[in-house]
């Protein structure tokens, strides 16, 4: 009888010409990719992604308090200096109870907080119990380390609620794998950091935290031009996640910084009096 | 000794432009047929359009069309095993995954192909996925792709904008417009970029998806300088309709006379 033994499997990539069939296989071990045949595989590379200008550029932030992780971030996708979406979903829900967000290339984070998903999944059926929030965050580490020096572009906290509470890692394409309070990812994230540094109190209400959340990405987008659209908020508790709110911060500036109705009826007088 | 660099590239591009838009029961999915390479035009009449052969969705690439003929291969053949193996045709939503899966599997030696996937979801509306060339996709209510791209979203964002399905309350990010009102946007479109893309032009080919069917338009577009006399007249016929004004109508009269006597020489 042959034992299965996929879980014990190493994560080296099988470097080579993966056929089809790879992608067919599952995902217990680390998928092959096709690789091309140059002496100057960096030098490649850096041609290939001047040619392909990968979606980046963003502001991204998690912070642990009292009631759970909250997790913000924006919406917009630069290539170079195109605005290439204002939509895009930089918060990638991995399961109902552990959420991963986008920093640096949106091919990259898609895919492997997809692949993320697949193999928390494997694990529960294969345990019988949700993977700690640990678990998930040096499975995507140890993927990523694999992967080390090809060029991938990942700066990822996965934030999420298992039995030991609340937790938050900060993992990127180097393979580093950081646990903390609070992080912010991104172009953006010096913006971000100054208002949640001076704003954050661990023993904060959900509505509080929220707002603190909003109100460092709506600075971060105000001031860096590679953030922008839609400003999200979600906040984990012990039952999982909820999507607290999406505002647009365009208009968001408009709400904290309201422009003063006397001078606004001061210029239309002007103007119909022209 | 100076370092050799490689002269010769495995990449090219072949220009062009893709557009999609989805309705609340249609989709529709254009493209331009022109093929260049540098300065040089291969063929006015090379289609960037990919049916799939599933009748919810659509593909339409600009980019390297060698990548994209490879890409459209590859699809078609898993959309069969995926048929063979589930007895159904793929949804829409489910061949946007596949296609984002595929690209990224090529990953460290890209396809150069910058896909609109368009098409219609389980319920009947229309959907388009629009994609980057390492295979990253967001669920959009339209989009533009390719050379002339930069031209034409930022008109497609003043005419269509619609809320972004990230905001909350959500709200739908279909566009209200009507299927032929939908087409005709399409068509201005693209008569603006080939104006100012030289890779965009020749031919426009859309293709209409609804639960019906998949009807096609072909439309020709300006080849040369020497069609802007006539493009000029139907500019100045819309002008008098809207704007009533007799001195307008002679000052483009006058300019579209010019321009004939002297287009012969921009050829």
């Amino acid at each position: 009888m042959k034992l299965d033994t996929s879980g014990f499997e190493t994560s080296m990539p099988t470097i080579g010409f993966g056929s089809s069939n790879d992608m067919l296989d599952g995902f217990s071990t680390v998928p092959s990719f096709d690789l091309p045949r140059t002496t100057d595989f960096d030098g490649f590379q850096k041609e290939a992604v001047q040619m392909v200008k990968p979606a980046k550029g963003t502001t991204t932030l998690a912070f642990i308090f009292k009631e759970g992780v909250m997790v913000a971030a924006d919406s917009r996708a630069s290539m170079g200096g195109y605005i290439s979406s204002q939509s895009v979903k930089k918060i990638i829900e991995i399961n109902p109870y552990m959420l991963g967000t986008m920093a640096g290339g949106a091919a990259d984070c898609q895919f492997w907080h997809r692949n993320l998903g697949i193999k928390c999944r494997l694990h529960e059926l294969a345990n019988k119990r949700r993977i700690s929030v640990s678990g998930a965050s040096k499975l995507l580490a140890n993927m990523l380390y694999s992967y080390r020096g090809m060029g991938l572009s990942v700066g990822t906290m996965i934030a999420g609620w298992d039995e030991t509470g609340p937790g938050l890692y900060y993992v990127d394409n180097e393979g580093g794998r950081l646990k903390g309070d609070r992080f912010s990812v991104g172009s953006g994230s010096p913006y971000a950091y100054g208002v949640l540094d001076s704003g954050y109190k661990f023993d904060m209400s959900v509505e509080e935290a929220s707002e603190l959340a909003r109100r460092s990405i709506y600075h971060a987008t105000f001031r860096d031009g590679a953030s922008g659209g839609v400003a999200s908020v979600y906040h984990v508790g012990s039952n999982g996640w909820t999507k607290l709110s999406g505002d647009d911060v365009g208009e968001l500036h408009y709400h904290y910084y309201p422009v003063p109705p006397a001078i606004a009826e001061q210029v239309m007088e002007e103007a119909a009096a022209e | 000794m100076t370092k050799q660099h490689a002269n010769w590239s495995p990449y090219d591009n072949n220009g062009g432009t893709c557009v999609a838009i989805a309705g609340s029961d249609y989709c529709v999915i254009a493209a331009d047929t022109r093929m260049s390479t540098g300065y040089s035009i291969l063929s006015r009449d090379y289609s960037k359009i990919h049916n799939c052969k599933a009748d919810k969705a659509v593909l339409s690439s600009s980019g390297f069309q060698a990548d994209v003929k490879a890409l459209q291969k590859v699809l078609k053949s898993r959309h069969l095993v995926y048929q063979h193996q589930h007895n159904k045709q793929m949804s829409c939503p489910a061949m946007a995954q596949l296609l984002s899966n595929t690209l990224y599997f090529k990953r460290f030696f890209p396809y150069y192909a910058f896909n609109v996937l368009g098409g219609l979801d389980e319920e009947g509306k229309g959907c388009v996925f629009t994609y980057d060339a390492v295979g990253s996709y967001e669920k959009v209510g339209y989009s533009a792709q390719g050379s002339g791209s930069t031209l034409i979203m930022p008109f497609l964002d003043n005419q269509l904008k619609s809320p972004s399905p990230l905001l909350l309350p959500a709200q739908d990010a279909i566009t209200p417009l009507s299927e032929p009102e939908a087409v005709d946007l399409v068509k201005t479109v693209f008569a603006s970029a080939t104006e100012r893309d030289i890779y965009t032009g020749d031919k426009l080919e859309i293709m209409i998806l609804k639960a019906d069917g998949i009807r096609t338009e072909v439309m020709e577009l300006r080849k040369t300088l020497s069609e802007c006399w006539q493009h000029t007249l139907s500019i100045v016929l819309i002008r008098i309709s809207t704007l009533g004004s007799l001195c307008y109508l002679e000052l483009c009269l006058k300019f579209s006379c010019v321009v004939n006597r002297f287009s012969f020489s921009y050829l």
